[in-house]
């Protein structure tokens, strides 16, 4: 990445917040969204995501009562959808903990007028990624054996050999962790949110979640050091979770999920579709809620060459994967890769290059990236692809193994379609309630960056 | 040994207890409760139960939970023997063995069958007996779900209207007078092939009673063709056995001999033994196959001619004429020098062969060969075939019947109107004889046009006596009191001709006794009960001289008839389609197409091009006015111009499970055209039909799976089957767990002794309660079967040959489904057993994705859903029946193990004796393929088999250690010819 | 009856307050208490507080959370409920790896944020400063520094004045209920 080579990559030298903004001014920028009544555009969105998402709990009900059946998975291809979707959004999970976390501690200020809305983001999509594992399994009332509490009569373990049990483990931990991170960061907000409301509820509901914050040096003191170090945890930890995800593959003997490349990949590629997803939801508040010169150019730009950056990374491992197995002389290993290409579902690998790999070169060029249309298009095509990648990666693994007797073919049901939209609705959903009633951008960090009006220069 | 007193007159309640059983019995017990449960819900009123309306569903519960009470366990009245494999007498819990025998159209298996609590759940081959020699086919093996068949018929039906046995009896008494039928003139009998000494004698007793009466034997798979070639040849009604263990040569002419053509399993078993090798330096038979469709039997062929049926004759007589029996011939039948050579260099030792399918004279040509080659009285020889007094052939009966010369027709356990040949207008003449009187296991076509149809005894509930074309003579025990108050044949006979003995077990005992000195009587009548045969019942063997002159008079040249022909078979899963309704053959894939649920058109991938059609397009099938439609299915190896289409499919009045599925041909197959029809006119019918195989891909993509050499090349290199491909030392990580302690439980399958007769895929559903999933859960590949048997085409698309795999779970030492499994639900025995906890499994479906053979099956839905309790009965309590959601695949019989282990311990602690556990499959196996140990015991069968070079392991490469490891394949083809 | 908690003096930038808070504490004062709508860097120096222990807290959490981690993979997997699984050893490290380190970070965090919370005494919903009807500018773009009443130098007038003197926009003084 030549371009990135020569020069600092982020633009730190342009103003992060355009205009000459005073604290008051950005406090009621970003409070005026909480307080005042929603735009039409929020009202139909809510609809929208509402109802799939009482579609979603429809059909998860009837999965629970019916069984895997109503799903298209088969012998050999025992996972598709399901799963396909739990990976992907645990994928779009990471951004957020990495904006907050890793940019964080790199120093990367740009990162303060995003970040509070790519965690929340995060929290959601994971949630999303979590009903997967768990209804997935033949029987979902059983799910809760995934545990490590002894079950059945108390004497029962679980097998801590298995990537699923990693995926208990890692899952959680990290939803936990992000959730915590979130709401720490949210803690001085709230008390602003406390101290201007208006109506007796907002002030309780406010006042008990900023737990009688004061802004007081002592609470600043510790509260930065907490920070500080949940951010160091939370970096090796979202490196941690995509890795262990990848092992649910790369642990297997299955030809074209047995790869050491995974965990990079995978991690790479969460990476990749996250901010996608962060430029996705940014666009459209930073436009409903008029906050361009919060979330300004700057920032779209930086997150499009991240973009760019991590999408020639997923590209170079499939180049890597291939060669892998052209080089590894495996038989089983290399035809995987040939039925990829050519066999049955070659149009969704070809779908997967398109969006993941060629698309994001775009971002090469500066009118690219200071163009919302196209950054549009492109966070949509990515998350797209990104899904496919999944799908590719499970279903023509799966479909094609080593006997060939036992070879088969995997058609989603319209149950498949269905679950997956669905989860599309609860996490829009959960995000525009997030939108109405949470401050949207981390208020205190961002006055942090701006100007004093003490003198001229930066609060620093 | 002491008998088993069983004797109350009202059926007992299961032991288990389901209470409300006991309250509803006297009730569901009645014939009256019966005849309303007929009327609320006719037959046929419920759908397949996957398309079922709820209301339909909620219908047949009810139903079913009033006739519960008829099922509910019911011992036979009269006293029956415990083999003394059983133990003495009824322990609750403890399974009892009986001998009995099954009747096939007139192929006659010996059986032990399993009962617990007084219900058959099992059935195996009876080691004494000759057709069985312990093994038996994937028929007998399914005829246990047929016994619990919820369709089955269940009362007397009079016009298609509830009625009773009683009212039957009323009628017959009236009607069978000779003041109504005087001698009997316009009766007529059509009876499917029971070779049973004591039926005879009650037939013939009402044959003596109406001397005009006339009596037929119809089977729409018969072998009328070999019986009257031998009529031709000997002058003679003969039939002929062959015995293919003393065969060191064997050329089969459009003979599926290891197939449908011979239902029996002793062909198999003796077969396999001339194959089996244990080092390179053993000779092992040859076998030369000529036929159209690609068979079983073609599969196992070492040199195998693609020839039509139609031109079978020519390819005979090249081979008569290479032999010096007849002038020289012209036909291009080049291999006919070279095989004449290696035959008359096996004189006596070599056997020729014909199929059912073949004319007469064909078969009387054959005849003349064997006895050429001297063979007759070696690999060859022959019983005589009485006919029954007043016997009429099947097409006299029609020319009757359509004359209206028939008064009364009664018609025992066959199905005519829908079988019988097209040329006969059956179906449309059957109502005009006045009275029809039908008598089977369901109210089929026939029984649904009759004007009585009687509920028959299921064999399983039947007293009898049944031979085997060499003579030996089986009792048949009921294992249980009939669930339906149905009848044997020979009962309905005695009923119409007042016989001395009216309950079939007076018949049959007072037959037999009768022909004892009475002090010996009660102890050869024991002993026959218990073997399962009566000794010194063998027929005495003929060795006939062929009447040359007549053979070759008979024999006209055939010119090679152009245009397509038309081939039928008997269906491997429903036979004629007698079997349509049983779930478990229906669903068992084809041997050769892999297909399930349906019987297709086959044709080659040349002939197919010809037609422009591919797999699925649906054909429009011609001959002689005649038409029938068929889905194509394209089956490399298939004859070119030749469409193979199976018999027996596409039932109208039939179960839930068996109608409409499938396409019916017999509206195309004639009397003259039996076997095959030339000349037929196909055509797209410009429409697709699902047609759903088990499996999708037929190569081996290169793959050393199935590991195969010539006999030549194995003595050149020894340990080919190892070195077909490199494995890497592989090392672990871990120190690893060490499988040296007491029993080490393994596996062996000798891929050139397996045939591929479905036969184990069977038993093991039987022992294992394995569920059928139907025909669209198939189609999403969601078939439960832990036995699978693999076919992979090999060598060029015309003419391939094709090789069998059973495959099951592999038991790996190193299993990789255990390591992923996050439950621990899936584990390792001490003794080396891949074990599965069903109830700790919460199905990730981990586990089957890592397993590299994939023979883990996953309830996707709930299979048993809408179970009726007849049906609950077969399931085999030794077994737990698997929810959904959970995972499942073969356990190496895990409760055969344990069983065994307990007994062992009963009886001193004694250790467990090698072959003295038999897993179902291998206990079924008519080749003797698969031998199942310990491995840990260096002097057992099974560790001996894996010294042998052949011995492979499949996927060694992985390292994953599998328990199961195969024997290669060896093919022995001619030097000449190769 | 009330009494006096102490002064607050507002200030409109975060330079101001940090100034003002040396001078008072070069004049002895003690008992301060500085609010800021965002973190001031150099106030907590000014103010000469501690370097916070969170660190060390995490780090014993993050010690217990692999302690823990690898007991209950050693413990069930080879002690109490042994099971041969595809062959492998009943306990070895590297599978035990990947969940010993969540545990770990687990624990961390929760030790961090529970820790920061008590340290800060929070939550706790009343505090005098509240009464204060302006002071909940602090979270928006007012920098107060209160003089507790308590403060040995506290003096009703002059204090008030001192801080009006160092540039407070607005000095008041701040009754507690009692």
């Amino acid at each position: 990445m030549a371009d990135l080579a020569i020069r600092e990559p982020f633009e730190l030298n342009a103003p992060l917040i355009e205009g000459r903004r005073s604290y008051s001014e950005i406090t009621s920028d970003v409070a005026r969204v909480v307080e005042s009544r929603p735009p039409r555009f929020w009202y139909i969105a809510l609809a929208v995501s509402g109802a799939l998402t009482l579609v979603f709990f429809a059909v998860l009900t009837h999965l629970v009562r019916t069984g895997i059946g109503i799903w298209g998975n088969n012998q050999p291809v025992g996972w598709a959808w399901d799963i396909t979707n739990f990976v992907f959004w645990i994928g779009i999970g990471h951004a957020g903990t990495l904006i907050s976390a890793i940019l964080f501690l790199f120093r990367q200020r740009w990162r303060t007028s995003i970040n509070r809305a790519a965690e929340a983001m995060t929290i959601f999509a994971v949630m999303c990624a979590g009903i997967f594992p768990l209804l997935h399994t033949g029987r979902p009332w059983r799910a809760y054996w995934l545990f490590p509490v002894p079950n059945q009569d108390l004497v029962l373990w679980q097998n801590f050999r298995s990537p699923l049990m990693w995926d208990v483990f890692a899952v959680s931990t990290y939803f936990t962790v992000s959730l915590l991170f979130w709401y720490v960061g949210m803690i001085p907000d709230l008390a602003t949110l406390r101290d201007r409301a208006t109506t007796r509820l907002r002030q309780i509901v406010y006042g008990v979640l900023s737990l009688g914050w004061r802004g007081s040096a002592r609470h600043w003191n510790h509260y930065e050091k907490a920070y500080l170090i949940l951010a160091g945890l939370s970096t090796p930890l979202v490196l941690s979770v995509h890795s262990i995800v990848s092992f649910d593959f790369a642990v297997s003997i299955l030809p074209g999920w047995h790869a050491t490349i995974f965990p990079p990949y995978f991690v790479a590629g969460a990476i990749f579709s996250g901010f996608a997803m962060v430029i996705f939801l940014m666009i459209i508040a930073r436009k409903v809620y008029r906050l361009e010169h919060l979330i300004t150019m700057t920032h779209m730009d930086n997150m499009c060459k991240i973009l760019l950056a991590t999408g020639t990374i997923v590209g170079y491992a499939y180049a890597v994967e291939f060669f892998t197995a052209f080089f590894s002389g495996n038989p089983y290993e290399r035809y995987v890769f040939v039925n990829r290409v050519t066999g049955p579902y070659a149009w969704a690998v070809w779908t997967m290059f398109a969006c993941n790999v060629f698309a994001p070169q775009l971002f090469w060029f500066k009118m690219f990236r200071r163009n919302i249309a196209v950054m549009f298009a492109v966070s949509i095509i990515v998350n797209v692809g990104m899904w496919f990648e999944r799908f590719n990666i499970i279903v023509t693994s799966l479909h094609r193994d080593f006997l060939p007797s036992s070879w088969g073919h995997f058609t989603p049901t319209i149950y498949d379609v269905l679950t997956f939209a669905g989860s599309v609705g609860l996490f829009l959903t959960l995000f525009l309630l997030f939108l109405r009633f949470l401050p949207v951008i981390a208020i205190s960090e961002v006055k942090g960056v701006v100007p004093s009006p003490g003198q001229g220069k930066g609060g620093h | 040994m002491s008998l088993v007193q069983i004797s109350d007159s009202t059926p007992k309640p299961l032991e288990t207890g389901r209470r409300y059983w006991r309250s509803l019995e006297e009730l569901a017990g009645t014939p009256q409760f019966r005849r309303w449960v007929e009327r609320e819900f006719p037959r046929g009123a419920s759908e397949l139960l996957s398309s079922s309306s709820r209301r339909t569903l909620l219908k047949l519960m009810a139903a079913s939970f009033g006739l519960a009470g008829l099922v509910a366990c019911r011992r036979p009245q009269e006293k029956i023997l415990p083999l003394s494999k059983g133990v003495e007498h009824y322990i609750p819990g403890k399974p009892l063995y009986y001998a009995t025998a099954m009747n096939l159209a007139g192929s006659v298996t010996g059986l032990v069958v399993e009962a617990h609590d007084g219900r058959p759940t099992k059935i195996e081959g009876n080691p004494r007996h000759p057709e069985s020699l312990g093994a038996c086919s994937a028929f007998a093996q399914a005829s246990v779900l047929s016994l619990y068949d919820p369709d089955r018929s269940r009362v007397v039906l009079r016009q298609g209207r509830p009625s009773s046995w009683e009212e039957f009896a009323r009628f017959a008494a009236d009607h069978f007078r000779a003041e109504v039928l005087g001698r009997g003139s316009g009766l007529w009998l059509v009876a499917g092939s029971q070779p049973s000494p004591s039926y005879e004698a009650v037939r013939n007793h009402l044959l003596g009673r109406f001397p005009e009466a006339r009596w037929v034997e119809f089977e729409p798979i018969s072998r009328e063709a070999m019986r009257r070639g031998a009529e031709l040849a000997f002058d003679r009604r003969l039939e002929t056995l062959y015995d293919f263990g003393k065969a060191r040569l064997i050329v089969a002419f459009d003979a599926d001999f290891l197939g449908v053509d011979s239902p029996g399993v002793r062909a198999i078993r003796e077969f396999s033994r001339g194959r089996a090798v244990v080092s390179e330096t053993d000779s092992m038979s040859r076998l030369y196959v000529a036929e159209s469709r690609f068979s079983i039997t073609g599969a196992m062929a070492d040199h195998r001619f693609r020839i039509r049926s139609s031109e079978m004759a020519n390819a005979v007589e090249a081979l008569a004429s290479a032999l010096g029996l007849m002038p020289a011939h012209s036909g291009n039948f080049p291999w006919a020098a070279a095989v004449a050579r290696d035959l008359a260099a096996h004189r006596g030792a070599s056997l020729v062969l014909a199929g059912p399918g073949q004319p007469p004279e064909v078969h009387a040509l054959v005849h003349l060969i064997n006895e050429a080659l001297g063979n007759f009285g070696h690999t060859v020889s022959f019983v005589a075939a009485e006919r029954a007094p007043g016997e009429a052939s099947f097409e006299e009966l029609a020319a009757a019947l359509a004359s209206g010369r028939v008064q009364t027709l009664v018609v025992l356990d066959s199905n005519p109107v829908f079988a019988a040949p097209a040329d006969f207008d059956f179906a449309a003449n059957f109502s005009r004889a006045a009275t029809t009187i039908h008598l089977g296991l369901e109210a089929d076509e026939t029984g649904s046009a009759a004007t009585w149809h009687l509920p028959q005894a299921h064999y399983l509930e039947s007293w009898g006596d049944l031979r085997t074309l060499d003579g030996t003579v089986s009792i048949q025990q009921p294992l249980i009191y009939p669930l339906y108050d149905g009848r044997t044949p020979a009962e309905l006979l005695a009923l119409l001709s007042g016989y001395k003995d009216q309950r079939a077990y007076d018949i049959v005992r007072n037959y037999w006794t009768a022909r004892w000195p009475a002090q010996e009587a009660e102890r050869r009548w024991r002993r026959a009960l218990h073997d399962g045969l009566i000794e010194g019942t063998g027929a005495a063997r003929l060795v006939p001289a062929v009447d040359r002159r007549r053979v070759l008079a008979a024999w006209r040249p055939r010119p090679a008839a152009g245009g397509i022909e038309l081939v039928f078979y008997a269906s491997p899963s429903v036979w004629d389609g007698r079997f349509a309704n049983n779930g478990w053959l229906q669903e068992a894939p084809e041997p050769m197409t892999k297909l399930t649920w349906d019987n297709a058109a086959l044709i080659s991938p040349a002939t197919a091009k010809k037609l422009g059609v591919t797999s699925g397009d649906v054909v429009l099938i011609e001959h002689e006015g005649r038409s029938a439609e068929a889905p194509v299915w394209i089956l490399p190896g298939q004859t070119d111009d030749s469409i193979a289409v199976a018999l027996g499919y596409g039932r109208t009045v039939c179960g839930r499970v068996g109608r409409r599925v499938g396409h019916n041909v017999y509206p195309l197959r004639t009397s003259r055209t039996a076997g095959f029809a030339v000349g037929v006119n196909v055509r797209p019918a410009g429409r697709r039909y699902r047609l759903v195989s088990a499996q999708d891909h037929h190569a081996m993509e290169g793959r050393p799976l199935v590991r195969e050499a010539t006999l030549r090349y194995w003595r050149e290199h020894p340990d080919f089957a190892q070195h077909a491909v490199h494995v890497p030392e592989l090392k672990s990580l871990y120190p690893e767990h060490q499988y040296t302690e007491g029993y080490q439980w393994g596996m062996a399958i000798d891929l050139n002794r397996c045939v591929g007769c479905n036969a184990c895929i069977l038993a093991c559903q039987a022992e294992n309660n394995i569920p059928i999933v139907g025909k669209r859960e198939v189609a999403r590949g969601r078939e439960m079967h832990w036995l699978r048997v693999d076919r992979y085409f090999t060598g060029d698309e015309e003419a391939p040959e094709a090789v069998f795999q059973p495959v099951a779970c592999m038991h790996c030492e190193k299993a990789p489904c255990e390591n992923v499994c996050p439950v621990v639900a899936t584990v390792h025995s001490p003794e080396g057993l891949n074990e599965m906890a069903y109830n700790r499994c919460v199905g990730t479906r981990y586990c089957s994705n890592n397993c590299p053979y994939k023979v883990r099956r996953f309830n996707f839905l709930d299979w048993h859903k809408g179970l009726e309790e007849s049906q609950k009965l077969v399931f085999n309590p030794d077994v737990t029946v698997r929810m959904r959601g959970v995972m499942e695949k073969c356990t190496f019989c895990v409760q055969r193990i344990e069983e065994k282990r307990i007994q062992a311990k009963a009886e001193g602690r004694r250790p467990l004796r090698d072959g003295e556990i038999l897993t179902a499959c291998q206990q079924t196996c008519p080749a003797e393929a698969i031998v199942f140990g310990n491995i840990n015991d260096p002097a057992s069968r099974v560790a001996l088999i894996k010294k042998q070079n052949r011995n492979y392991v499949m996927l060694e490469e992985l390292n994953v250690r599998p328990r199961t490891s195969y024997l290669a394949r060896i093919r022995n083809p001619n030097p000449e010819l190769v | 009856m009330s009494k006096l908690y102490g002064v607050l003096a507002e200030f409109d930038s975060p330079e101001e307050l940090v100034e003002a808070v040396r001078a008072v504490r070069a004049r002895g004062f003690t008992r301060l208490e500085a609010c800021t709508p965002f973190p001031v860097h150099g106030l907590d120096e000014a103010l000469g507080l501690a370097r916070s222990p969170l660190g060390w807290i995490a780090l014993a959490a993050a010690a217990v959370g692999v302690a823990a981690a690898l007991l209950l993979q050693w413990w069930t997997g080879a002690v109490d409920y042994p099971l041969v699984v595809g062959g492998k050893p009943f306990f070895a490290l590297w599978p035990s790896v990947p969940v010993t380190f969540e545990l770990a970070v687990l624990l961390a965090s929760f030790a961090v944020v529970i820790g920061m919370l008590a340290l800060n005494g929070l939550p706790r919903l009343y505090h005098p400063l509240f009464e204060d009807d302006n002071f909940r500018r602090v979270t928006d773009d007012r920098f107060v520094l209160a003089v507790e009443a308590a403060d040995p130098l506290f003096h009703a007038n002059e204090t008030p004045a001192l801080l009006v003197r160092l540039g407070a926009l607005e000095v008041r003084l701040l009754e507690e209920k009692a």
